[in-house]
């Protein structure tokens, strides 16, 4: 049925979107930043994927293992150097100030990849697998797995590692952490360095399945707002759950207004749900 | 009643009435978009900087009076008739609105007045048989009464001149009134501003509103001087955040900051597209990071800090 | 009418929390009544219920024979609620004097800025503080603030004027002063009602005394009465001290 065909696909794309915004998600709920250069940390795990794959003739699996820690440290110098001294200032600051950095971040992309599309073309291709009348294109597969692995791990992490634990106690309550002897800065760098790593590798997986541009940085940042929203923050199964209600609604939505619209419906639904549920669907009340 | 510098500021402001004598078409462009951008600081401070609430909504409502405007002027409105739709429609949906959203802080408040613009770009593009859609709209020569480049450029420039003018003395009534005194409550201490009797959510609409009406207006006098406008032109996630570095600039919170931080703004993004086309984007971003990180205070506070630095070592 | 407000089995919830359990409660005009209980008996959720930063999820509230259960902070302020906060909460950047003239403004009915410019000064004046008018609000020292809340709540021209631990952290000339204070306002008509942890305090300033525990109200009288009442001696003490109590009443 033409249903379970959307339907598939909208999962798919679901796990994908819950591994863009997971690290977003982390990054806005432990440290209260909404970090903006998101978006462009996607685009450029993309790039990094591609280059590699053309280049070096990386397979994108491999790529993950260097995207992450590439990405973690980036993420933790910019966060330890830049956006570390404005941590306490009102929201209006850190929010202009990513602003601020994605721009330059942006202009450079446009600057040295130019802003047409690129394609990641396996070669040789991998096809597609098909149950029934429903077709999914084995790269979507064996990204949408590797999404849901990398979130999975996150959530390990998070709860098992020493750097984890760190971070949790230190969004439940940051004075206490200190008192217990968390250094509340590495913490903070921490969590941003896991935020842009998720967000390298997710923009791995995606160069198998989108375009690459630095153009879709704005669009991928769109949607790990919506998630979030959605899902609630600061949590991985909040993400899980948003990005699979997003990844349905577009889906359907594609269906029933036209692609073209998909997007707006989704901001419409983000709108909804600030207004009548800012909490999302896991999260919990009175996070700002 | 008013302090030296607010004094300077209003001569200034007057003063720069007379451009048109002694500039031509280039000065009074430059003049012209001064004048937009110090409209959209100074209605951003109402609610940014009086209320508190970190507003991302200015696209849409520039874009919303773009558009409310625009399609008038080309169905053959009065420029005032256009003006008029484009303010009333954007102050009315701001209060509608703003009593719904303002319940959100921070954050949340931020990235929905975003989803506005967004949402608002989106029906303007759906919606061809009325705007001309992505295919964008046309907006007739003329409006102006005169012809010749340099009448029109005259006439936009005071136009938008004479706006800025009406929403400073508006905006300095709103400042120095009973809602001036509340919003600075509202943005001290919201809880402690409800139980001494301020009705929040009303001031609150209000002051969004306020932070709408004027550029709004902005927006239809910009679609009748450009003469051709297309959704993502006047929704432009830029014309978010541009105000908030102009605020930023020239220090938070008050009017006349805000004037000279837009004025500075143009003049260094002026320079910056003149010289460097192909990074002005990343030149502003590296601008606000500079600016965030050193000059919180804006660039009024130099003269402070320089004094304060003397002092030290006198 | 003789009772100003009336308390009709308000309750509220929070989430798995009974904080206020039905509370039935008349406050009668020009009384200065003593709101009493144990830590977490639900006396400032009371006050907070009352005044509409929470909206009772049961019973009716009466406010000069009006229903006032819905009203949100400043209909109950316009109304003639007052309350003052046990964490003290001026508004930072503006200076003592301008805090007082913003509870003036927006309650103290018609006039403009500079009436209330003028009502605040009065009130500074009453509290003692008019030597700080214009300091920033934020230097002031706890007992300080305390007189600003109170001022502020005056300014407002309340009717009702809660009071939630006013004394606490004052040493004991600060409260000998504080009460003293406190007696005047009554004196000029207004009806108070205080929240209060210092027994010495309550007994001798109140008309009537009403005790809540667990948000439920458990007594409700004189002094005298409320004193040798065994439910309140339980509440506070537990039951062996008040099976104690009632013995050692028992053998004169």
């Amino acid at each position: 049925m033409f249903t379970l065909q959307i339907l598939a696909n909208g999962v798919v794309l679901g796990c994908l979107y819950a591994c863009i915004a997971v690290g977003f998600s982390l990054v806005w709920g432990v440290l209260n930043v909404i970090n903006l250069m998101h978006g462009s940390f996607i685009v450029l795990g993309s790039y990094l994927a591609w280059g590699a794959y053309n280049a070096l003739g990386l397979s994108p699996w491999a790529s993950l293992a260097i995207a992450a820690p590439l990405f973690y440290v980036a993420g933790y110098l910019i966060q330890r150097g830049i956006l570390n001294r404005v941590i306490a200032a009102p929201v209006l600051v850190t929010l202009t100030l990513t602003f601020g950095l994605d721009l330059i971040l942006n202009n450079a992309m446009l600057l040295g990849f130019k802003a047409d599309y690129r394609k990641l073309l396996l070669d040789p291709p991998l096809g597609s697998v098909a149950w029934g009348s429903v077709v999914v294109p084995v790269d979507r597969i064996i990204a949408m797995a590797l999404a849901l692995a990398l979130t999975l791990a996150l959530y390990v992490l998070l709860r098992k590692s020493r750097i984890g634990r760190a971070i949790i106690a230190v969004r439940l309550d940051r004075d206490a952490a200190r008192l217990m002897g968390v250094n509340v800065a590495s913490t903070y760098a921490a969590a941003f360095g896991l935020g842009a790593a998720m967000a390298g590798c997710a923009g791995v997986l995606l160069a198998l399945i989108f375009p690459i541009s630095p153009l879709s940085a704005t669009p991928y940042l769109g949607k790990a707002f919506v998630v979030c929203v959605l899902g609630g923050l600061g949590s991985v199964p909040g993400a899980v759950l948003g990005g699979l209600i997003l990844g349905l609604v577009e889906s359907f939505g594609a269906l029933a207004f036209g692609p073209e619209h998909a997007v707006t419906l989704s901001f419409a639904l983000l709108i909804l749900f600030l207004i009548f549920r800012p909490q999302g669907l896991l999260g919990k009340r009175g996070f700002e | 009643m008013m302090r030296r510098k607010e004094w300077i500021l209003f001569g200034g402001l007057l003063l720069l009435a007379f451009l048109p004598l002694v500039g031509e078409s280039y000065t009074l462009r430059l003049g012209t978009m001064a004048c937009m951008y110090a409209v959209m600081a100074v209605s951003w401070n109402v609610i940014g900087g009086m209320a508190g609430y970190p507003s991302f909504g200015t696209a849409a409502f520039f874009g919303l009076g773009a558009y409310t405007g625009g399609v008038l002027l080309a169905a053959g409105s009065s420029l005032p008739v256009a003006l008029g739709a484009a303010g009333a429609l954007a102050f009315a949906g701001a209060m509608m609105l703003g009593a719904v959203l303002m319940r959100l802080r921070g954050h949340y408040f931020a990235i929905a007045s975003l989803a506005v613009a967004e949402v608002l770009r989106e029906l303007t593009n759906s919606a061809t048989d009325l705007t001309g859609g992505g295919m964008g709209l046309n907006i007739p020569l003329g409006i102006s009464g005169g012809d010749g480049v340099v009448t029109e450029a005259t006439f936009y420039f005071l136009a938008m001149w004479g706006l800025l003018f009406i929403a400073v003395v508006v905006i300095t009534m709103i400042e120095r009134s009973r809602l001036g005194f509340g919003l600075a409550c509202i943005r001290q201490n919201e809880s402690a501003a409800d139980m001494i009797g301020v009705n929040g959510t009303l001031y609150k609409s209000l002051a969004f509103a306020f932070s709408g009406v004027f550029v709004a207006m902005a927006g239809t006098l910009y679609a009748g001087w450009v003469h051709y406008i297309e959704p993502p032109d006047v929704y432009d996630i830029l014309f978010a955040v541009k105000p908030i570095v102009m605020v930023l600039l020239g220090g938070l919170g008050s009017t006349a900051g805000a004037i000279i931080g837009a004025f500075t703004f143009l003049g260094i993004e002026e320079v910056v597209w003149r010289n460097y086309l192909q990074v002005h984007t990343g030149v502003l971003g590296f601008l606000v990071v500079v600016l965030l990180l050193f000059l919180p205070h804006g660039i009024v506070s130099i003269g402070r800090r320089v004094r304060s630095l003397r002092a030290g070592h006198g | 009418m003789a009772e100003l407000m009336q308390l009709d089995a308000v309750s509220r919830r929070f989430g798995g929390l009974q904080a206020l359990d039905r509370v039935t409660l008349d406050i009668g005009r020009g009384e200065i009544l003593g709101l009493i209980g144990p830590n977490g008996a639900g006396k400032t959720t009371l006050v907070n219920v009352v005044t509409g930063v929470h909206r009772a999820t049961g019973g009716r509230i009466r406010f000069e024979g009006r229903d006032t259960t819905a009203f949100r902070p400043y209909q109950a302020a316009r109304a003639g609620i007052a309350r003052t906060f046990q964490v003290v909460q001026p508004f930072p950047e503006l200076s003592v004097h301008e805090n007082v003239t913003a509870a003036a403004l927006f309650c103290g009915a018609n006039g403009g800025l500079r009436h209330a410019r003028v009502v605040a000064g009065e009130q500074l004046e009453f509290v003692g503080l008019s030597a700080a008018a214009d300091q920033p609000a934020a230097n002031l020292t706890l007992a300080m603030r305390k007189r600003l809340e109170l001022a502020k709540a005056l300014a407002m021209k309340p009717k009702l004027l809660f009071l939630d631990e006013v004394n606490a952290g004052l040493n004991s000339a600060e409260v000998e002063q504080a009460m003293g204070l406190i007696q005047q306002i009554a004196a000029t008509g207004v009806t108070i009602v205080l929240i209060e942890h210092l027994m010495k305090v309550v007994l001798s300033v109140c008309s009537r005394i009403v005790v809540l525990h667990n948000g439920a109200l458990i007594a409700d009288g004189p002094p005298s009465s409320i004193v040798s009442n065994q439910h309140v001696v339980e509440a506070y003490l537990g039951k062996k001290y008040a099976q104690m109590a009632a013995q050692a009443a028992g053998n004169p």
